[in-house]
């Protein structure tokens, strides 16, 4: 049975596709069997941050309709076999959508993988509940900056009343996964420190993804960061977050380029 | 000058810090979440409109958390002259 996640946030651009692709494709990279689901209906993207773009040929509004059969929609991923994405549909009817069908695909979708990862859209409407609605745990992506803290605490107040879980009266697992953290900001008082953020939200910590240029330029080439570039302290950040999903026991540490240090030094001494 | 400088925390992140939690404080409490700070801020305005006449924004509290010992400071704003204002009735 699988472990249905939602990555969610209220607030848009803080990285939450990034993550789904990134968790994702970390889970599989471990040979574990992922689907990500697509919540953002008319706005899609987690298709072309995953590069299957030019594949998608059904998705999840078809299926919730019956125009398609879930194998139809699923694609595989090229490189990551155990990969799959079921995407959004780009069309704007965002009423098709609804909660019986999101259930069925949700149900269907359990017994066929270990963990199905749903990509919620931004704010607090219809696709967001939806999305966060049959989900057994929540991460909440939140950058080290005051309105998405905010927005955090809006969506964790979400998660604890509108979800199927909290409804039944059984406790929502929550994990925040700060983004665009920049340590050495933090320490000269610019920018809020995980531990502030902590102490703000009372949310355990899942991970801390480092700002880094190797989030952009794996998103351009459409492979997700943990298999573009293993090496880089996001992909390290996201393989360890994936890792601590599964249940192991991983200290806590900010990862830095340590390439990019020797290059300077490299650089430097030449 | 020298004085106020010297005691101001470095940086804009505790400005941040701060203001999250006045605002957040209040928005927990609005939409009915059990939040510590925000029912102790309530109550204590429940008790101080008893006596004075307080706005909403006149109690403000802040919890920090440390590994030993927290500390929990409430500042109240109350308006000149109003100590001596009569009760309202209830």
């Amino acid at each position: 049975m699988a472990k249905v996640l939602v990555v969610t946030s209220g607030k848009g651009g803080v990285g939450k596709t990034t993550t789904t692709a990134s968790l994702g494709a970390a889970l599989a990279q471990a040979g574990q069997k992922v689907a990500v689901i697509d919540f953002d209906v008319g706005l899609r993207n987690l298709d072309l941050v995953l590069g299957a773009e030019r594949r998608v040929v059904f998705d999840l509004i078809n299926v919730v309709q019956g125009v398609a059969r879930l194998p139809q929609a699923l694609i595989r991923d090229k490189r990551l076999e155990t990969l799959w994405l079921l995407p959004a549909s780009q069309t704007r009817d965002k009423d098709a959508l609804t909660e019986t069908g999101v259930a069925n695909v949700v149900k269907e979708m359990r017994g066929k993988f270990d963990w199905i990862i749903c990509d919620s859209p931004a704010g607090i409407e219809r696709g967001a509940t939806l999305a966060m609605r049959y989900a057994d745990a929540a991460i909440i992506v939140t950058n080290p900056e005051v309105s998405s803290v905010r927005d955090s605490d809006r969506i964790i107040g979400l998660l604890d009343s509108k979800t199927e879980r909290a409804e039944k009266g059984e406790r929502m697992e929550k994990h925040i996964l700060i983004t665009r953290y920049d340590p050495s900001r933090a320490q000269r008082g610019e920018m809020l420190t995980v531990d502030d953020v902590l102490e703000i939200l009372s949310t355990p910590l899942l991970g801390i993804i480092p700002e880094s240029e190797e989030v952009l330029r794996a998103s351009n080439v459409g492979s997700p960061v943990t298999l573009n570039n293993p090496a880089s302290a996001p992909a390290r950040a996201y393989l360890d977050a994936a890792s601590r999903l599964r249940g192991e026991e991983i200290s806590m540490t900010v990862h830095s380029e340590r390439k990019r240090l020797f290059g300077k030094l490299f650089r430097r001494a030449a | 000058m020298i004085g106020f400088n010297l005691f101001r925390r470095r940086g804009s992140a505790p400005v941040a810090r701060e203001r999250l939690q006045i605002l957040l404080s209040h928005e927990r409490s609005a939409r009915g979440d059990s939040d510590l700070l925000g029912v102790l801020r309530e109550e204590m305005l429940a008790v101080l409109r008893k006596h004075v006449p307080v706005e909403q924004d006149y109690v403000v509290m802040r919890m920090d958390r440390g590994a030993t010992l927290s500390t929990l400071e409430i500042e109240i704003l109350i308006p000149h002259g109003m100590m001596h204002a009569a009760p309202p009735l209830n």
